[in-house]
């Protein structure tokens, strides 16, 4: 509440371009699916990669300026933010490993 | 139930005693954002699950543009990901009200308070129907196929493009096959419901079509397209067939893995479901403002609290959009 006073109309609008402008280069990009994104890329395809990243933009700026997590004491949000990411990302780590192992082990194991 | 008040009006807002606000955060807000750090957590379970899944399956899994091809109003056109694209933006709208409804709570413009929040109602419950809408046509499916005695999915090809089995099964059903009902049991009991095809009837119409092909779930790597099989190899892969799928249930899907419809009702459903209950919370504290209930208390907190369970449920669809639908 100690913003109580100050209006954000601007920033919110200047949000939702944003949002709109990224939500539409994904569409775009997952419809057309440029052949040189497509299919090469490190680890998987640079149009995955390019998604991911737009994703996590995206997830900002909703985090930051709709949860007005910019507004909070910085501890506060780093309480939340660093908790998330770090328990995410081990999980993430372990299971996509996983994932992955089972796929070498079970694949070949499969007659088409 | 100190707890369950934000601000009291005799000032000892803080907690249980002291001056300074934990963080200068309020106990409801604060709560409010662990909850959404552990229902974030819950989520990524999800989702991770999904991935570990899809990474097993990596060389069979469904293709999403194939899947998701609907657009309302337009009959059998191949419409990939724009139905999706407009439920996303109408979810980022409904965020874009709810955070001017907050704004508008901080100048405790009562009025616009109200309009903002049932226009972020409004927009949640389109989005609910989109996604039941959505849902409807991945249970209906759109091409149909077979599924082989060793439980893959095999889907029809004519000219490179997937095709129907009611394009191309025009002859009787032979084996008189009739949806068992109640009504006609012995005791109380009917039966899942039957194909409209028998698995006989697709194999004879498949042989009197030579241009027809088979494609099966595996995918090449090189172009990342299904394999389409040769006619002399689909005419035998098709002696193995057992069973005529058409659309998806939890056991069985057209489109491919079980597993991937399995996950789609799950996770798009788990996350409906808190879309729903942000509705319903939304209407409570619609009405709330209506009644001034915040206007006498002197601040919209609430609107606030509420305003981040919404934005939290934006911020999963977000992450829920990218992996179904375009990864």
């Amino acid at each position: 509440m100690s913003h109580a006073h100050e209006s954000n109309t601007k920033r919110i609008y200047v949000v939702l371009a944003i949002l709109t402008i990224i939500t539409t280069v994904e569409v775009a990009l997952g419809i057309v699916k440029p052949a040189a994104l497509h299919l090469h890329g490190v680890g998987t395809s640079w149009l995955n990669w390019i998604f991911i990243i737009l994703t996590l933009v995206k997830a900002y700026y909703i985090a930051w300026a709709f949860m007005h997590l910019e507004g909070e004491k910085t501890w506060f949000r780093r309480a939340i933010v660093w908790t998330a990411v770090f328990l995410i990302s081990y999980l993430l780590f372990i299971i996509l490993f996983e994932g992955d192992y089972l796929n070498n082990t079970l694949a070949p194991l499969v007659k088409w | 139930m100190e707890a369950n008040i934000a601000v009291n009006s005799d000032n000892k807002e803080t907690w249980s005693g002291g001056t300074a606000k934990p963080f200068g955060a309020s106990y409801g807000k604060m709560m409010m954002w662990f909850f959404i750090v552990s229902d974030a957590l819950t989520f990524s379970g999800f989702l991770a699950a999904y991935g570990l899944t899809r990474f097993k399956f990596i060389d069979s899994w469904p293709i999403a543009d194939e899947v998701f091809t609907h657009f309302p109003g337009l009959h059998g056109v191949h419409a990939p990901m724009y139905y999706v694209a407009l439920m996303t933006f109408i979810l980022i709208v409904s965020s874009v009200t709810m955070v001017l409804a907050v704004d508008a709570g901080h100048k405790m413009q009562q009025k616009k308070v109200a309009w903002y929040m049932f226009a972020t109602i409004i927009f949640g419950i389109i989005f609910v129907g989109s996604q039941a809408w959505e849902w409807k046509n991945f249970i209906g499916g759109s091409y149909g196929a077979v599924k082989t005695t060793d439980n893959q999915i095999l889907q029809f090809v004519k000219d490179g493009h997937q095709i129907a089995l009611a394009d191309f099964v025009h002859t009787e059903r032979q084996d008189e096959r009739v949806q068992h009902v109640r009504q006609n049991g012995l005791w109380f009991e009917d039966e899942p419901t039957v194909a409209n095809y028998s698995v006989a009837q697709v194999q004879e119409a498949f042989k009197q079509d030579p241009s027809l092909q088979i494609r099966i779930q595996k995918l090449n790597p090189e172009t990342k397209q299904k394999v389409v099989l040769s006619r002399e190899e689909s005419l035998v892969k098709l002696l193995t067939a057992k069973q005529v799928v058409e659309g998806a249930n939890l056991h069985v899907n057209e489109y491919g893995n079980p597993i991937f419809a399995d996950f789609f009702f799950f996770i798009t459903g788990f996350h409906g479901f808190h879309v729903f209950s942000g509705i319903i919370i939304n209407i409570i504290i619609f009405f709330n403002v209506v009644l001034g209930t915040y206007e006498k208390r002197g601040h919209y907190e609430m609107v606030e609290k509420v305003g981040l369970y919404w934005h939290f449920v934006d911020l999963v669809w977000v992450f829920v959009f990218t992996f179904f639908y375009l990864v």
